[in-house]
């Protein structure tokens, strides 16, 4: 079998089971459950493509996935309102007369709908092209990335009058003219996330494929050989973190459908660390860890956190701590050493780490 | 001129507290280029310490004495530990550092949370330090500045004092630049690089110790205090350059002033985004920091 006809079996596979088992087998409450789980698994294609293949371990994807659930949810609020009225909210705090200019594009559904992907893009964009041109990399951009998430937080929280505040956009009710609290919608509302996350997953693999993913995992090895081959490693890195933030995007505009609420908790510095967490599990290298990964810890945090609030947080430092410390390649990993300790019957060497940074000298 | 002045001492508290707490981090982060996130638990502990203290001597100014030096211990053992345990395995890994230290600042701040219980405790300030001292009286008001906030000053001038005083003069500060500069060389001459690296981090990580205990005076304890102030003080070391303390010194006060003037004419959330810009604006110009060391690698 070849590579290709692999692929294809396994999305075949995929297919089935978002689309006919998934359906069947859970009720509508896990069901939609399983939607916001998706909605991260978005998300962690575009980490595991920046941060797994680019090395660009970007700590604020909390700031895109917001971006596009802030641009979706004030379409929603303003279509709910009805045409020429405010946002209920904004009704409620009473500060302002008219709905504040920026949001008035958003009545418009192309627009919004347009604005869920390139406003994250623009904005990676501006700070990428910034960043990588001046060769700001490694722990600098990860501080960087994570301090805008934190800024972000604190303008949203700072602007309640026109955002929302700390409540963010909330009792969203209809979806382009469908109402969310029917199951039957809610089911449709799974469908198109499946869809997407399997078109996205599809595109990932072309990208990792390409000349451009052999490029974009050079310059995570050796940046400065790929720059003396002739390359400019800044747009390799600048199209991997734009795409990612597309991607984040993307599922933060489906994660406001699925789950009737944007707000600022969602998409700060610990959500976006929580996204990374998946991504480590899972193996962030490969094509499905990363998915599978953001699926299983964001079920596992429901799970235990349901029954034990406490026992969750031990449980999500510790495996950050084992699973990074000691599996850096994650749980996609394991099948590989099993393997390899099955053919070879004394092991001798680890493998090894996954990115090798170069060290710095005396810096 | 009342309204600049008051302003300028604003923004010199707010200097002297990213100070304190950015300078273990220059250490740790700056010299040997590990990037700590539970460097603000190790924060908190040093404020929960100051709490036990006072809690068990019950004079508040005692124990404000007692606890900085303790603080300074319990932080930097903990330092020592998360050093032995994890960060030795992973000096070739800096970003995974940072993940794997985020996993450690998790659990330290549950373990808090059972310990001392989810919500905020509080300490007294000692009768001396509650007041304000009036440093200019002029004829449309006085300027002031809180008494606790001039300790704190004094306290972060001094750490940094002490600090500096250490690794230019004493043999250890020798050793850890010398690690510093060229770890293969200093191996070679005859240094224990993993025991410059334990007392390294045994140093940084106390540093946060005694910043915690200083904040207990602005401020609320409580299990989350470190992660709302780690960030800033992660940009005052990028912004200041690696391996250099005065970078940190020197940025810790301008992005005080400019975090405490942009807040004046607008708003606190528009003034984070606006210092945000300016940083980013200022690595476009410096990318590696204000102060750098200078090397032959291509970075």
């Amino acid at each position: 079998m070849s590579a290709r006809t692999r692929a294809l079996a396994g999305f075949a596979a995929g297919a089935v089971l978002l689309f006919a088992l998934a359906p069947t087998v859970l009720t509508d409450f896990r069901l939609s459950l399983l939607a916001k789980y998706l909605c991260f698994a978005i998300v962690a294609i575009g980490v595991g493509l920046a941060w797994g293949r680019g090395g660009l371990l970007t700590l604020g994807q909390g700031v895109f996935f917001g971006l596009g659930g802030y641009a979706m949810a004030m379409h929603l609020k303003l279509a709910d309102a009805g045409p020429g009225q405010m946002p209920d909210f904004m009704q409620l705090y009473g500060q302002l007369d008219e709905l504040p200019a920026w949001w008035r594009p958003f009545e418009n559904p192309v627009f919004a709908l347009a604005a869920t992907m390139l406003l994250p893009m623009l904005v990676a964009f501006g700070l990428g092209s910034l960043v990588f041109r001046r060769r700001v990399r490694g722990a600098y951009f990860a501080i960087l990335s994570q301090a805008l998430a934190a800024a972000m937080v604190i303008l949203l929280i700072g602007q309640q009058g026109t955002t929302g505040g700390t409540n963010g956009l909330t009792d969203i009710k209809g979806f382009f003219g469908y109402a969310l609290d029917d199951p039957v919608n809610q089911r449709t509302v799974y469908f198109i996330i499946a869809g997407v996350l399997l078109a996205l997953l599809w595109l990932a693999r072309q990208l990792m494929q390409s000349r451009y993913g052999e490029l974009l995992v050079a310059v995570r090895d050796g940046e400065e050989r790929v720059r003396f081959l002739g390359y400019n490693p800044a747009n390799v890195k600048l199209v991997a973190y734009v795409v990612a933030a597309g991607m984040a995007g993307l599922a933060g505009a489906l994660f406001v459908p699925a789950v009737g609420i944007i707000s600022p908790a969602l998409i700060g510095i610990v959500p976006s660390i929580e996204l990374v967490i998946g991504v480590a599990v899972g193996g962030r290298a490969t094509l499905l860890g990363p998915v599978l990964g953001a699926v299983a810890v964001a079920w596992a945090k429901t799970a235990l956190s349901e029954r034990f609030p406490g026992t969750w947080t031990y449980a999500q430092g510790l495996m950050f701590v084992l699973v990074v410390a000691f599996l850096p390649g994650g749980l996609a990993s394991l099948w590989g050493l099993v393997r390899r300790r099955a053919a070879t019957p004394a092991p001798t060497t680890e493998p090894a780490p996954l990115a090798p940074e170069p060290r710095k000298v005396a810096a | 001129m009342t309204v600049i002045l008051g302003q300028l001492f604003t923004g010199v508290s707010i200097g002297a507290v990213l100070l304190l707490i950015a300078l273990g981090l220059s250490l740790t982060f700056g010299q040997m280029n590990v990037i700590n996130m539970a460097h603000g638990e190790f924060i908190m502990a040093g404020a929960y310490t100051a709490y036990v203290l006072q809690q068990v001597l019950t004079d508040a100014g005692m124990s404000l004495l007692v606890a900085l030096p303790v603080a300074f211990v319990v932080a930097g053992l903990l330092g020592v530990l998360l050093e032995v345990l994890l960060i030795r395995r992973l000096y070739l890994r800096p970003l995974d550092t940072l993940l794997v230290t985020w996993g450690v600042s998790l659990i330290l701040q549950q373990l808090a949370r059972d310990v001392f219980g989810a919500p905020n405790v509080q300490t007294r300030a000692p009768d001396l330090l509650t007041g304000s001292t009036t440093l200019l009286r002029t004829a449309d008001g006085d300027v002031s500045i809180a008494n606790s906030r001039l300790f704190i000053l004094a306290l972060a001038v001094l750490a940094v004092l002490a600090l500096t005083a250490v690794l230019k003069w004493t043999p250890l500060g020798r050793r850890i630049r010398a690690v510093v500069q060229n770890r293969d060389l200093a191996a070679v001459s005859g240094i224990a690089n993993g025991r410059v690296d334990r007392l390294t981090f045994f140093i940084g990580s106390g540093l946060a110790g005694v910043a915690g205990v200083a904040l207990t005076l602005l401020g609320p304890i409580g299990p989350t205090m470190g992660t709302n102030i780690i960030i800033d003080a992660f940009l005052v070391v990028v912004v200041g350059g690696i391996g250099q303390i005065k970078g940190s010194v020197i940025v810790a006060f301008v992005l005080g002033m400019l975090q405490s003037t942009v807040e004046y004419l607008t708003t606190l959330s528009v003034a984070k985004v606006i210092v945000f810009v300016a940083i980013v604006a200022f690595l476009q110009w410096r990318p590696q920091g204000m102060f750098t060391l200078r090397t032959r690698s291509l970075a």
